[in-house]
């Protein structure tokens, strides 16, 4: 037990959390979180989905890492996470018919997703199937999280609710006799991209910080 | 082994896409029935919507109250002939697909809620992404909306996306689906949010999604239009 969760596996698990972010530092499966943040709901959905992908696509890869032929190895990547997405989609549309619906425009989204490729090439091809499995949780975690603070800030600002719920009483708006309008801007893709760069100025500005 | 020889290379990769194409088309065929059903449960349930019918906890729930509000599924054409009157749940209007809709095969379903008659009319098109569908329901005189029901493929989650929520598809109840006495031709559309001028028979539309406002207008009114016989032969 104690060698499962060595030091060297809890810096992989807890590395893409904060100081190897992938978003934040590593800057990748950007475009993905401009295009599913500006509600709360399908930030925390695509965040878990991009998790439990990541991990187990890692496990398989690095499973198979000492057979895998060099020359196509990106192909062999490419076909085990298109193949477990696949087969994950057809389960949820046979047994979850409600959360498929729902995430059917992400199922294509979690293929591209550069961090997937990143993780399977940088992280599996070289290590075993349980630190793999634990950087492909810490990596997807670490992009969750950044896409729920994305979507908290531009469902609250752009819509004035959370997961649906309304935060910010009717009575408030201009059109209720308040003095208050939703910032549409948020709704915008190019107010996502603002926010990770805010998010990734505060991030380096209290790294740097801590490491001087 | 030289797993870097080209045998090998060539080898692994005829192994894997065999094991893999195996692999997909066993799910796939496996959970057909199951998959198929649910869609088939889906589209009750959006029918059931469309009647203000909303929030069924379970699947009995859905299929009891279909069948009992549900009374006959017709396919009727543009002219407003009965093709088939469905009256023996034989489920022909049901299993018409969206995109075999045209003006020989309009499905129609006629249904009572409480003691009234209601009509419920499939409506298709196109939004930003990818497709739009949904369905309305009419009272009898097929005049006034009793109720909506809409849904997408893939519109711009919190912006086309709210088509798909309740209470945009609340905003059709009780509208007009003419504008005049002569009920000539569909009136009921959708505009700009804010610039509704007759608030009879024009719907609010949704902030930043233009183009998805644009093609949910189009898809109601055009698929209302093309079942205006049918109207005209209720109201003679």
């Amino acid at each position: 037990m104690s060698k499962l969760f060595s030091k060297e596996n809890q810096e992989v698990f807890t590395g893409p959390l904060n100081l190897n972010n992938p978003v934040a530092v590593q800057v990748l499966g950007i475009c993905s979180a401009l295009a599913v943040t500006s509600q709360l709901e399908p930030s925390i959905v695509m965040g878990l989905s991009v998790t439990v992908i990541t991990a187990f696509a890692n496990v398989i890869i690095s499973l198979l890492r000492k057979t895998i032929p060099n020359r196509i190895r990106i192909i062999v990547q490419l076909v085990v996470v298109a193949t477990l997405v696949t087969l994950v989609s057809q389960i949820l549309k046979a047994f979850a018919y409600d959360v498929s619906v729902q995430l059917s425009v992400y199922v294509g989204l979690i293929i591209t997703n550069c961090i997937l490729m990143g993780r399977l090439e940088a992280f599996a091809m070289q290590n075993g199937p349980w630190a793999s499995f634990l950087d492909g949780i810490g990596s997807g975690l670490g992009y969750a999280w950044i896409l729920v603070a994305v979507g908290f800030v531009r469902e609250l600002l752009g819509a004035g609710t959370l997961l649906g719920f309304r935060i910010i009483p009717e009575s408030f708006y201009v059109e209720n006799g308040g003095c208050y309008v939703n910032n549409g801007m948020m709704t915008m893709p190019a107010m996502a991209l603002i926010i990770v760069g805010c998010i990734i100025w505060a991030h380096r500005a209290y790294n740097d910080r801590k490491a001087k | 082994m030289n797993t870097n020889s080209n045998t090998y290379t060539i080898a692994y990769a005829s192994i894997m896409v065999v094991v893999v194409a195996f692999l997909l088309a066993f799910v796939s065929s496996a959970l057909k029935p199951t998959q198929d059903k649910n869609v088939e449960l889906d589209k009750k349930k959006q029918i059931l919507a469309a009647l203000n019918i909303r929030d069924l906890a379970g699947t009995e729930a859905v299929e009891q109250k279909y069948d009992e509000v549900v009374n006959a599924d017709m396919i009727i054409n543009a002219k407003g002939d009965t093709l088939n009157a469905g009256a023996d749940k034989d489920m022909a209007g049901f299993r018409v697909e969206t995109k075999d809709i045209n003006a020989e095969s309009l499905p129609l379903y006629v249904c009572k809620v409480g003691d009234e008659v209601k009509y419920v009319v499939p409506v298709s098109g196109r939004g930003l992404w990818g497709g739009l569908w949904g369905y309305v329901a009419l009272d009898a005189d097929c005049k006034t909306v009793f109720g909506a029901y809409f849904s997408h493929e893939s519109e711009t989650a919190g912006l086309g996306a709210l088509l798909a929520e309740q209470k945009f598809q609340d905003l059709f109840k009780g509208k007009q689906v003419f504008a005049d006495s002569a009920a000539a031709s569909v009136a009921l559309t959708i505009v700009k949010k804010g610039q509704v001028k007759h608030p009879e028979y024009e719907v609010d539309g949704l902030t930043g999604a233009t183009l998805t406002t644009n093609g949910a207008a189009a898809m109601v009114n055009e698929g209302l239009q093309s079942y205006i016989g049918f109207f005209q032969t209720v109201n003679k």
